[in-house]
């Protein structure tokens, strides 16, 4: 089971964000979707977690369409957005409990599992402190949790290390190392060694369109040069001159 | 059952803001007190504690239309919607977890307010009772107004809309004089609009002029209708990105 995606577009009145979109992320797999401002990362994201309805085209994911039976793949995801997305007056805990409940864990459940995400993101000592209390880097570790605690098959994370301290950095890269190859995440950032540390395939995306996929070694090959930024520049010059 | 988790998490942001507080239940009460003691003064008997009362209660859900309003632009802006929009959570989840726990906000304000009224010696009525019914019923508008405003605009731009809300829901009330003094187009205008019939329907019910309720409760529940409507097909719209 994996997530193939099929020619998937979508235009807003007029202008393509996303152009017939086709590749394949495989079960467990660690993929990172790189482009600049306005690529159509965030839409792609979107357009995969139901968010919106595609244009044409489709996407299988792990086994159900996303046009076809949005209901069946909301099951299996969770999505931790740009901005973090936390609950301003409830504690941390209560946000975990709040998220499990709503994907069908009853009180007990949601509790358990609150209690072991908190201990697993380095949050047990701040469960009853508000959300807006929290810094920059535990309200990422919140957010991320918050999207864990669904126990989702496939984790979309969108620039989730945007704004954060090396430290803190540091500390989420560890948290999401441990995750690789329990559950499918697709990431965006703007963070390329983020990229090189995390991802096990790269795509690389240039208005709306896929311009180059594969791993950091084969994309090395395929551009000659030696660092993911130089690959991620020459890539988008040639997409800009075609 | 998903709609109550997503109700309760909404009370607590609510409840657990001192604003709710400050603007919701302290501020009416305030009224209620400084125009009563006005009201002495007074040569006529608009301020009579009977007049003022259901008036300020129909008032105080304005406060109501800014709590839905302010939450639901908070939760778009922050992403928190988004969140929530990638769950299997079903449209009237998410429009009933906003609308239900602002109904017991309701009766707290209503309680609240009539509470102090006797306090400051209006008379006991048992039409009290049914009163509580149709000013829960009269929430609703207020409630819908808040899933209006917060489905069509961002949390900084509700507070705007809301400035001008609070003005033309008192204004074209009839809280704080009778429409008639004006009369003309003011007044025409004002009978348009559902607040001046809101208010209309708070002091008959309370009067216990039962056959004066009933044609201004049309006009609110065609209006609560209508804004539901509305409200609902913009969420759904932006659901759907």
């Amino acid at each position: 089971m994996e997530i193939a995606i099929k020619e998937l577009t979508k235009t807003f009145k007029g202008r393509i964000a996303v152009d017939h979109l086709s590749l394949t992320i495989g079960q467990g797999e660690f993929f990172a979707l790189l482009g600049e401002n306005g690529a159509g990362k965030t839409t792609t994201i979107k357009l995969l977690s139901c968010l919106m309805k595609p244009t044409s085209g489709d996407a299988i994911m792990l086994g159900d369409s996303i046009v076809e039976n949005p209901q069946a793949v909301k099951k299996k995801l969770n999505i931790s957005p740009q901005e973090t997305a936390v609950a301003r007056n409830l504690t941390v805990k209560e946000n975990l409990e709040f998220i499990a409940k709503i994907y069908g864990s009853d009180k007990r459940e949601a509790e358990q599992k609150a209690m072991g995400l908190m201990d697993k993101f380095g949050l047990m000592d701040r469960a009853k402190s508000k959300g807006r209390t929290l810094s920059g880097g535990l309200e990422r570790r919140l957010s991320i949790a918050m999207a864990m605690i669904s126990e989702p098959e496939i984790i979309f994370l969108d620039e989730p290390t945007v704004g954060l301290d090396v430290r803190a950095r540091l500390d989420l890269w560890q948290i999401l190392l441990d995750l690789k190859g329990q559950i499918t995440i697709i990431l965006t950032t703007h963070y390329l060694e983020e990229v090189e540390a995390l991802a096990d395939r790269i795509g690389i995306m240039h208005k709306g369109r896929l311009h180059a996929l594969g791993t950091l070694e084969e994309l090395k090959e395929q551009t000659g040069q030696a660092k993911l930024q130089d690959i991620f520049l020459q890539l988008t010059a040639e997409a800009e001159i075609q | 059952m998903r709609a109550l988790t997503f109700a309760e998490r909404n009370r607590k942001e609510i409840l657990r803001d001192p604003m709710t507080l400050l603007f919701g239940m302290v501020l009416p009460l305030l009224m209620l007190w400084l125009f009563s003691m006005m009201a002495e003064n007074m040569p006529f008997d608009l301020f009579t504690l009977e007049k003022l009362a259901p008036a300020i209660i129909v008032f105080s859900f304005s406060f109501i239309t800014l709590f839905t309003g302010m939450l639901i632009g908070r939760d778009k802006s922050s992403s928190f919607l988004m969140r929530i929009f990638a769950s299997p959570m079903a449209a009237t989840d998410y429009l009933a977890g906003y609308a239900l726990p602002l109904l017991p906000i309701a009766f707290l304000q209503i309680t609240a307010c009539y509470g102090t009224a006797l306090l400051l010696g209006m008379p006991f009525t048992i039409d009290a009772i049914p009163a509580v019914g149709v000013l829960s019923i009269i929430s609703l508008l207020y409630i819908g107004f808040g899933l209006f405003f917060g489905t069509f605009f961002t949390d900084r731009q509700v507070g705007a809309m809301f400035a001008i809300f609070v003005n033309i829901t008192t204004w074209l009330s009839g809280t704080w004089f009778e429409l008639d003094m004006i009369g003309g187009t003011f007044q025409r205008v004002a009978y348009l609009l559902p607040f001046a019939h809101a208010v209309d329907a708070s002091r008959a019910i309370f009067a216990g002029d039962y056959g004066a309720v009933f044609i201004p409760m049309l006009w609110v529940m065609a209006y609560t209708a209508v804004i539901f409507g509305i409200a609902v097909w913009g969420f759904k719209k932006r659901m759907r990105g």
